[in-house]
């Protein structure tokens, strides 16, 4: 249409800017979620939606600092109650401090591994994302806190999750019961190592690969076995709330429930946890090395 | 009906100023924090404004905007970049193509229109989930577009309302 007069002209036709538009779309999924070339353009449009974030979140501040003071009436009872805890808590301490030399002190009898201390960051939880796939959350620490990617998320009570992404003053986290995640876990009981993935919905956990005879029961309790080095050894994840056993599968199907309260908390700790180096092995056996288990 | 909407042909046209904030509003309330169901039955609060904006303001809304909005909410949701973005950019294309029809009717009237795209949009989403792995989150994931459905009036008469001008009592 180069014969039509400069008056009508508005650009490219509506349905071109659509197909345009689809097709930027497409192009920034199949980016985001196989080549991950760009993590620029999230970090970009975080540093750009953070102070909306901020402002949105003010309604949930104001009510906490409303409860807060409400709740500063019983402080005299709660400061007790506390104390009373403190003094129980604190010969378990004692007696922990103890147990930790001993270790150690057996640990270096045997020259295996020293057990790694953690330090931890208290973050809060700003806000759960609205579509039902992801199991995320966003938390008000980042990058300029010293949060990396591959930390670990933990409550009172046991894990819940995974730093996946990093922002400047925020970060998402995995929560276990996302569709694809696992983590490597071992029964207190018998120590029979297993991995335990999401299942995408609330509350339930598979633990998978588990032969249909394996001395496994319910209300087993299963921490982390600290195998992969991403996870420290000995956090509550999971127990068992039901077992399967059906001849017809090679594996038992068992499902498990997270300790930690994994869609409730606002408070939650990040862990940061310098795994041991793995030993450099000698020149002539790095050659025939394969992947480390 | 006993609502009075206001006439879209007696409204003065929008500026650019009043749909970028009421496009920043509902960037606000859709990051509001909530939790479990009332999460889920949030309606899309800037889908029903793109909506809106495309359907009143065709030449001022394109579909670039819906494009940038949806990456808003992807990086603020922590899902696919590209997943609302792609779902917003065919809402506006679908309200700008049914603008001159949609506009023959009142808000209220519209409402059987508006909630089929709202559940067109959703269905892009889940299918664009779908296909980057995750499961069928359970049938209560279209309850938006319900919730959707019953605010756009709401939205429909505040937004014309703040869009009317004031009547200047000394003209006659």
């Amino acid at each position: 249409m180069s014969s039509a007069p400069q008056f009508f002209k508005h650009g490219p036709g509506s349905l071109t800017r659509l197909l345009f538009f689809v097709l930027l779309s497409i192009l920034l999924m199949v980016e985001d979620t196989r080549l991950n070339y760009f993590p620029e353009i999230r970090h970009t449009v975080a540093v750009v939606i953070y102070p909306l974030q901020r402002i949105a979140h003010v309604p949930t501040n104001v009510y906490n600092a409303l409860t807060e003071f409400f709740s500063s009436f019983h402080l005299i009872k709660e400061n007790d109650f506390l104390k009373q805890r403190h003094l129980i808590d604190r010969k378990q301490l004692i007696q922990w401090q103890a147990l930790e030399a001993e270790n150690s002190h057996l640990r270096q009898l045997l020259g295996a591994v020293q057990r790694i201390e953690t330090q931890a960051i208290i973050a809060e939880i700003m806000y759960f994302p609205r579509d039902p796939f992801n199991h995320k959350a966003t938390l008000n620490k980042g990058s300029q806190h010293g949060i990396q990617p591959g930390q670990i998320v933990v409550d009172d009570k046991g894990v819940i999750g995974q730093i996946t992404q990093t922002y400047l003053w925020s970060s998402e986290l995995t929560l276990i019961t996302d569709n694809g995640h696992a983590v490597p876990t071992q029964t207190v009981r018998n120590g029979l190592r297993s991995i335990v993935t999401g299942t995408g919905k609330n509350g339930e956990l598979d633990v998978r690969y588990l032969s249909i005879n394996s001395n496994i029961k319910l209300k087993d309790l299963l921490v982390t076995s600290g195998i992969d080095g991403v996870y420290p050894p000995g956090l509550p994840v999971a127990e068992i709330i039901m077992i399967e056993r059906n001849p017809a599968n090679p594996f038992a199907k068992i499902t498990s429930q997270p300790i930690a309260g994994v869609d409730q908390n606002r408070q939650v700790l990040i862990l940061s946890f310098m795994p041991p180096a793995l030993e450099t092995p000698p020149e002539t056996s790095a050659v025939e090395t394969t992947k480390s288990p | 009906m006993s609502v009075n909407f206001p006439d879209p042909d007696a409204l003065i046209p929008a500026t650019g100023w009043f749909i970028f904030f009421s496009l920043v509003i509902a960037l606000l309330l859709n990051l509001l924090p909530l939790q479990g169901i009332y999460l889920i039955a949030r309606p899309d609060f800037v889908a029903l404004t793109i909506l809106y904006w495309s359907i009143n303001q065709p030449q001022h809304l394109g579909i670039s905007i819906a494009f940038l909005m949806g990456l808003f909410i992807d990086v603020s949701n922590a899902s696919i970049l590209g997943q609302h973005a792609m779902a917003y950019s065919i809402v506006a294309y679908i309200a700008f193509i049914l603008h001159r029809r949609l506009r023959i009717f009142n808000p209220l009237q519209q409402v059987p229109q508006i909630v089929l795209i709202l559940i067109l949009m959703q269905v892009i989403i889940l299918l664009t989930g779908v296909i980057a792995g995750a499961d069928f989150p359970g049938w209560h994931f279209f309850l938006a577009s319900v919730t959707g459905m019953l605010t756009w009036p709401i939205i429909s008469f505040i937004l014309g309302v703040l869009r009317n001008p004031k009547e200047d009592p000394n003209t006659i």
